[in-house]
């Protein structure tokens, strides 16, 4: 493939692989959290870590929108979909998230509920406009990226006249998130020295947004992209600022971010959300101003306001290191679950659901590594 | 086709519709099998009109298969619900080496589905049958309500004869084997998700639907001792080789650089978040043999029309855990697991 294979180049990875073995120093530890579940996946799917020198270590971070979600969100989502008898659609990684009493969206779907897994927001459009005598709700879920595309549905929907479409909001904020990792980093919390930065939220809010990374928390920051030569000459970089003692935001993912990002779509997220109080995220906490909800002036499109519904309180996995692990404390071998009885095929937390997601990754790309007992690997029949 | 005097007005093929009394065994049912069944999957044992197909085996081991069919959409580019139903069956039946000798098919049609449709989906399941040489001589037709199926369903079942001297099975892969297949990965289901709702590409890219059994019968004339083929249909490559691996105790290493796939599958792959050695085919086979053969296998599938861009990817390696791990085109090295949940529901 034209402009992709360019980004997988074998001998060019060889060749930065040596330049980083070279570069980097014996005597200390590069610890370097990679935000994106994006980053991880390309980590995992090709290899990368493997070509990396052993005091250069990938710590996970927490930008795997489905990992984050907490799990009042999908019993709050479930509730929607049974108590009012909507049409409820969703992107396919939210279907196999575990809910409380070990419901999904997948398991309500089976149980009779209207749930929908859609590619785009475009295809909601298109069921809310074929089903005028149906409720149809967007399960929006996803970090400033997924935004715009959200805006454009609820403008669309708001110049169509169209009664029967809403927006269940669950859009969040990486700066926020990024603030809350770095202010509980230390002894007690996760100990990084680098941050490769997002990739494609930065190609909407631009580079400017992780100064204070830099310059509050000391932590340089190299924005990167996902493709595994984007991670590794980010990597590369972050070793020569660390090396340097300079502490900066650089872009690597030059093809596609600037300082200033995407000022259209930012201003239309402007004028269709407004920034939530707080809102929870798994692992992380309520955190002030972290996430979106839809802006009074299209209140009425808001599946909140529109459909109370009943909850309980969420009841979390008992044993689930998801916390831990979306903050980079812990790593998925260090959870009791991870192998058994937490698969993909029957993920106990949101983590090793999303092929985003860090234990997932673990799972089925990295698990040959470690030793077999530690593992945990389920005895094989037959 | 002779007129039938129980039946003075024809199905109408144009703008008729299935309806309940197609399924009721009376009058209704008895004219759709005459003139649309019998009418294209002419046999002589089918139109006799039996319950049953009556016929002597050839001597030898028989193996038989069952696959249910229940692709959405129908109609696809590189074939229909009715050529799949056809090939499907048969590659299952070829995949223990065997010579497929005939088929029977059983119809689920949902009330209210066009006829004009039934019969272009028979008419295709007649010439793949005609094609591959494997006759459908009995069948079966119900009829559920509206909203109680998907248009139609259909199951078909083959029986075939193993040549004598020939055993393959997906327990016998040994460390040391070589690992082949016989074509691009991921044809089919890229071809099936294209043409679903909203996922237009410019690029047609045609499902490999396809009967085996003539490229399996090249492949065993050169190489009496495979030791295992399978077809990568659901879960596509690594869902199939894990099985094998699963089923003979053994771990895997293959080449990501070595397996074929088509520019365009990966570009739609790519696109949507897929991975290609997950992705459906409906027209190639893994094939699993001794080192010293594998050149000589490699040659026939070459030198058949079905497996030209055959390649060899790997080999099988001693591993208690039963790993299928693979040397990435980067240059790093990853676990193939099982498919897990569902990349593509309804694709066969």
């Amino acid at each position: 493939m034209k402009y992709i294979d360019e980004f997988r180049d074998k001998g060019l990875a060889r060749r930065l692989a040596e330049t980083i073995a070279a570069e980097a120093h014996p005597g200390r530890d590069y610890r370097l959290m990679e935000f994106c579940g994006g980053h991880t996946h390309a980590i995992f799917r090709y290899g990368v870590q493997h070509l990396m020198p052993p005091n250069l270590r990938f710590i996970h971070g927490p930008g795997c929108p489905v990992c984050v979600l907490p799990m009042a969100r999908i019993d709050h989502a479930i509730a929607l979909a049974t108590q009012h008898d909507v049409t409820l659609c969703t992107y396919g990684d939210l279907m196999r998230v575990p809910a409380s009493e070990r419901k999904s969206l997948l398991k309500a779907k089976a149980d009779g509920a209207d749930i929908r897994m859609i590619y785009s927001t475009q295809d909601v459009l298109r069921i809310a406009r074929e089903n005028p005598e149906r409720q149809v709700v967007f399960f929006a879920i996803g970090f400033e990226t997924t935004t715009p595309p959200t805006a454009v549905a609820v403008k669309t929907a708001r110049a169509e006249g169209l009664t029967n479409f809403s927006v269940f909001c669950n859009h969040v904020l990486t700066p926020s998130a990024l603030q809350t990792i770095l202010s509980t980093a230390g002894p007690d919390g996760v100990q990084l020295d680098g941050i490769l930065g997002p990739s494609h939220v930065s190609t909407l809010i631009g580079s400017r947004p992780y100064r204070f990374v830099a310059e509050q928390f000391g932590v340089p920051v190299v924005i990167a992209g996902f493709e595994p030569l984007d991670v590794m000459q980010s990597a590369l970089m972050l070793v020569r600022q660390l090396n340097e003692e300079r502490c900066e935001v650089e872009n690597q993912y030059t093809r596609a971010v600037s300082e200033e990002g995407n000022r259209k779509a930012q201003a239309l997220i402007e004028e269709v959300f407004r920034i939530r109080p707080e809102f929870e995220w798994r692992g992380l906490g309520f955190l002030p101003n972290s996430a979106l909800a839809l802006a009074d002036a299209y209140a009425d499109l808001d599946a909140e306001e529109r459909f109370p519904v009943e909850i309980a309180p969420a009841k979390e996995i008992k044993g689930c290191e998801c916390p831990a692990i979306l903050r980079g404390v812990k790593t998925p071998t260090e959870c009791k679950l991870f192998g058994n009885p937490c698969t993909p095929d029957n993920p106990m937390g949101s983590c090793m659901v999303s092929s985003e997601g860090a234990c997932a990754a673990y799972w089925s790309y990295g698990r040959f590594r470690e030793p077999a007992q530690s593992l945990r690997i389920p005895a094989v029949s037959g | 086709m002779t007129s039938d005097r129980r039946f003075p007005v024809r199905l109408d093929l144009r703008k008729g519709a299935v309806d309940m009394s197609h399924g009721s065994g009376g009058r209704a049912m008895a004219q759709l099998i005459g003139e649309l069944f019998q009418r294209y999957l002419d046999h002589e044992l089918l139109t006799l009109g039996n319950d049953q197909a009556l016929f002597t085996p050839p001597p030898g081991r028989l193996v038989m298969s069952t696959d249910g069919h229940v692709i959405s959409p129908l109609f696809f580019p590189g074939g229909d619900i009715g050529s799949l139903s056809v090939h499907g069956t048969i590659n299952d039946v070829a995949m223990s080496g065997a010579r497929p000798l005939y088929l029977a098919a059983g119809f689920i049609l949902e009330e209210g589905f066009p006829l004009g449709d039934l019969a272009r989906i028979v008419e295709s399941m007649a010439q793949a049958a005609n094609a591959a040489g494997v006759p459908v001589v009995t069948g079966d037709t119900k009829v559920v309500e509206r909203g109680k199926g998907d248009g139609v369903f259909i199951t078909t079942t083959g029986i075939g004869v193993v040549p004598e001297g020939i055993l393959i099975s997906g327990d016998r892969a040994e460390p040391g084997d070589v690992i082949l297949v016989s074509g691009s990965m991921g044809d089919h289901g890229v071809a099936i998700l294209s043409k679903r709702e909203n996922l237009g590409f410019e690029t047609e890219i045609r499902s490999d639907s396809a009967a085996l059994h003539e490229l399996v019968a090249a492949m065993i004339a050169a190489v009496p001792d495979i030791h295992c083929l399978r077809d990568p249909t659901r879960g596509g490559l690594a869902t199939t080789l894990n099985e094998l691996a699963h089923q003979s105790g053994v771990g895997m290493q293959i080449r990501e650089d070595a397996i074929p796939v088509r520019p365009e599958v990966a570009a739609a792959c790519e696109l949507l978040g897929l991975d290609p050695l997950y992705v459906a085919n409906e027209g190639k086979l893994i094939a699993i043999c001794p080192p010293d053969q594998a050149v000589r296998l490699l040659d026939a599938m070459q030198a058949h029309p079905l497996g030209m861009e055959s390649a060899i990817i790997g080999e099988v390696v001693e591993d208690p855990h039963r790993f299928v791990q693979m040397e990435t085109g980067f240059g790093g090295s990853r676990i193939v697991d099982w498919l897990a949940g569902e990349q593509l529901p309804r694709i066969c």
